[in-house]
C-alpha cells in the first residue's frame, strides 16, 4: 500500500480536523473506527465525550443506519421503518470524522486502511465493529438472488426488512408463515423468537386464519421457557415451533416454489418464507486476518484487542466472545471498555480493569415484555459470567396474576426505554 | 458523604482482587443504554443522575441485589457489581456533596 497524502486530505472533510496541536497531548492519537453500527456509534460516542484528545475517524459505507432491534415491531406493524433508521450528521457534529466509503484492506504492518476510492488512511490504533456477513449457500440454494424471494432481514440495512414487512401485509389470511432458524452462534440468540412473536401478533389481529411454522435448527433457545408460556397464552394455535430433533433443521430452499426442505426431506411450503441463515464475521475482519477457521475473531478477553493481529480492537457480533450474546448492548459494552483500553496503551498506562454488560429486551404481544441480563468479567481464555449475577425474567408461575401483568407491562415499557436510550446515545 | 467518607470505597477499588480500577465511564456506560447517556431516564426508566446522595445510591444498590427492593432488571444487574464499582457508581452518578 502506498499513502497518498493529497487524496487522503481530499477524502477526509477538513471542517472537523483536530488541530495538530492535540496530537502533542499525553494519550492522544488517530484513532479510526471501521463500522458504524451499535459497536462503532457507540466507540465513537463515548470517545468524543470520554477522550477527546483522541482523534476520531469513523468509516461506514451507508448514509444511513436502520437498526435491527426494533425491526421485529415492523413486522408487527407497531413501528415504521423510518422510525428505526438514522444518520450520523449529529456523531459529525460532536467533532468524529464521518468518512462514507467501503474499507477494502487493511495493512496492519503501515497502520492503515484503504478506502474504495483509493485513498488510504494511516491509524494509530485501529478499531473493527464491521458486523455479520451471510453465510450463502450454506443452506443450499439460499443466495443472495434467493433472498429477494424468501428476506431474511437479519442486516442493518432497511431493503430486507422492509420486504419482509411487505410480504407479510400482502400474505393472504390463511396463509402460513414460515421461518428457518440457525444453529449458534448467531447474531441476537432472542432476536428470531421475539420476531415469532411479533409476526403472531399481526397474524392473531389481521390475518387470524394464518399460521407460523418456525423450523429450528437447534433443540433450545434463548429466554425459551419464557417464550413458549406467552405464545401458549397469547397465540395458541397461532405458531408451532420445531427444535433441530423434531426434524427443524432447514438444508435446502427452493424459491420458485417457496418451499425449504428439512434434514429428512419434507418440504414446507410458506405464502412468506423468512430465512434466517448462518453466519460469519463481516468480510473485511476475515480479509485482515482477524477470524479463524470458525469465521469469527478471536479476542483478548481483557482488552477486546485481536488475539490475532496486534493494534487492531474487534468488537460486537464479529468477536468470539461468548458466552457474551451477539447483541447491540453487548457491542456498545464492548465499545467502551476498548476505547478506554485505546486510550491507556496511547498514553502509556495499563489498561482499566473489565467489565462487560449487557441485558436484550424482547417483546412478544401488547404491553408484554421480557428480558435477559448479563454481566460478565475476562478469564484466562474467555469471558466469564459474574456468579449470581444476570439471568430472565421471572416466569409466569412464581408471580401472582397481578404481579405478572405489571411486571410484563414494564418490561415492555423499559424495552422502548432502552431503545431510545442506546438510539440516541449512538446517533443523538 | 463527603469525599473523606467515600476515599476508603474508592481506594478499595484498586485492591488486588482487581488488578487494575475500573474506569468509572466506562462502568456507567453499561447504565447509560437504558438510563440514558447523562442518567436522565425515559419510558418510566427513572432518573439516576444528581437523584440521590451517594449513601442513598449506594444503599439502594444494595437492596437491589439483595432482592430487598421490587425491582423488575435492577437486582439482575446489582448483582454482578462488587461493592467497589458501585461506589465508583455513586461517585460518578449521585449528588456531589
Ligand atoms: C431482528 C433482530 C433484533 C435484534 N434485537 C436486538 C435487541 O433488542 N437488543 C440488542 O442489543 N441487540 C439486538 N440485535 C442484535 C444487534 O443488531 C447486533 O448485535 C448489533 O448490530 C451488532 O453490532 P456490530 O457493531 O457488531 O455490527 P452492526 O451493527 O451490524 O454494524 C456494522 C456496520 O459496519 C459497516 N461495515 C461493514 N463492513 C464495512 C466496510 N468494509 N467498510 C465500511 N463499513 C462497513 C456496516 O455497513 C454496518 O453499518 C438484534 C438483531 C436482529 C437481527
Ligand atoms: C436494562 C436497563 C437498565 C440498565 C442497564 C440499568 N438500569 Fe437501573 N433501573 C432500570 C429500571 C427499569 C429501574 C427501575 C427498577 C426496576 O424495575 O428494576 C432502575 C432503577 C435504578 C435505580 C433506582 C432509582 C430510584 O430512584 O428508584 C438506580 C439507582 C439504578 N437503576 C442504577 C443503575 C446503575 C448504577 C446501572 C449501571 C450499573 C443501571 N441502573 C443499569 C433499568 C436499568
Amino acid at each position: 500500500m502506498t499513502i497518498s497524502r493529497r487524496a487522503l486530505l481530499a477524502a477526509v472533510p477538513v471542517a472537523l480536523a483536530t488541530p495538530r496541536l492535540a496530537f502533542a497531548q499525553a494519550g492522544a492519537g488517530r484513532v479510526v473506527i471501521i463500522g458504524g453500527g451499535f459497536g462503532g456509534a457507540s466507540a465513537a460516542r463515548f470517545a468524543r465525550d470520554r477522550f477527546p484528545a483522541l482523534d476520531i475517524t469513523l468509516i461506514e459505507r451507508s448514509q444511513t443506519f436502520t437498526t435491527c432491534p426494533y425491526g421485529n415491531l415492523v413486522l408487527a406493524g407497531r413501528r415504521t421503518v423510518e422510525s428505526i433508521t438514522f444518520g450520523y450528521d449529529r456523531l459529525a457534529a460532536r467533532g468524529v470524522r464521518v468518512v462514507h466509503q467501503s474499507v477494502t484492506a487493511v495493512d496492519p504492518a503501515g497502520r492503515r486502511v484503504r478506502l474504495a476510492d483509493g485513498t488510504d488512511v494511516p491509524y494509530d490504533r485501529l478499531v473493527m465493529s464491521p458486523g455479520i456477513d451471510l453465510r450463502w449457500g450454506a443452506i443450499e440454494g439460499y443466495d443472495e438472488a434467493a433472498s429477494a424471494r424468501m428476506p431474511h432481514g437479519w442486516i442493518p440495512s432497511l431493503q430486507p426488512i422492509t420486504l419482509l414487512a411487505r410480504q407479510l401485509q400482502e400474505m393472504p389470511d390463511g396463509g402460513t408463515f414460515v421461518m428457518a432458524i440457525p444453529d449458534n452462534p448467531f447474531r441476537c440468540p432472542p432476536g428470531p423468537y421475539e420476531r415469532i412473536s411479533m409476526v403472531a401478533e399481526y397474524l392473531k389481529q389481521a390475518k387470524p386464519r394464518s399460521k407460523l411454522i418456525a423450523l429450528d435448527a437447534k433443540n433450545g433457545f434463548s429466554k425459551q421457557p419464557l417464550f413458549q408460556d406467552a405464545w401458549e397464552e397469547l397465540y395458541p394455535g397461532i405458531v408451532e415451533w420445531r427444535g433441530a430433533s423434531s426434524d427443524g433443521r432447514v438444508m435446502r430452499v427452493h424459491p420458485a416454489t417457496m418451499e425449504v426442505e428439512t434434514e429428512f426431506g419434507e418440504k414446507v411450503k410458506g405464502a412468506v418464507v423468512n430465512v434466517i441463515p448462518p453466519q460469519m464475521a463481516a468480510r473485511i475482519a476475515r480479509d485482515a486476518g482477524l477470524a479463524n477457521q470458525s469465521g469469527w475473531c478471536p479476542v483478548k478477553p481483557a482488552t477486546f484487542e485481536s488475539a490475532q493481529v496486534e493494534g487492531i480492537w474487534v468488537l460486537g457480533d464479529a468477536t468470539i466472545a461468548a458466552p457474551m450474546p451477539k447483541s447491540g448492548f453487548a457491542a456498545s459494552s464492548h465499545a467502551k471498555h476498548a476505547i478506554a483500553c485505546i486510550a491507556a496503551s496511547l498514553a502509556g498506562r495499563a489498561p482499566p480493569a473489565a467489565t462487560f454488560f449487557n441485558t436484550c429486551y424482547s417483546h412478544v404481544g401488547p404491553d408484554y415484555g421480557i428480558s435477559i441480563v448479563g454481566v460478565y468479567r475476562p478469564g484466562p481464555t474467555s469471558l466469564v459470567e459474574v456468579e449470581g449475577s444476570g439471568g430472565i425474567s421471572p416466569r409466569n408461575a412464581t408471580m401472582s396474576p397481578q404481579r405478572r401483568r405489571e411486571h410484563r407491562h414494564l418490561e415492555a415499557l423499559y424495552a422502548d426505554g432502552w431503545y431510545e436510550s442506546i438510539t440516541n446515545e449512538m446517533f443523538g | 458523604m463527603n469525599v473523606r467518607q467515600i476515599l476508603p470505597f474508592l481506594l478499595l477499588a484498586v485492591a488486588p482482587a482487581l488488578a487494575q480500577t475500573s474506569d468509572p465511564a466506562v462502568l456507567a456506560g453499561a447504565c447509560q443504554g437504558c438510563h440514558g447517556v447523562a442518567g436522565q431516564g425515559s419510558h418510566g426508566i427513572p432518573l439516576i443522575k444528581d437523584a440521590h446522595s451517594r449513601a442513598e445510591f449506594v444503599a439502594l444498590l444494595q437492596a437491589f441485589r439483595a432482592n430487598q427492593r421490587e425491582a423488575t432488571v435492577m437486582g439482575r444487574i446489582a448483582r454482578g457489581y462488587t461493592d467497589e464499582q458501585i461506589a465508583l457508581l455513586a461517585a460518578h452518578y449521585a449528588r456531589a456533596q
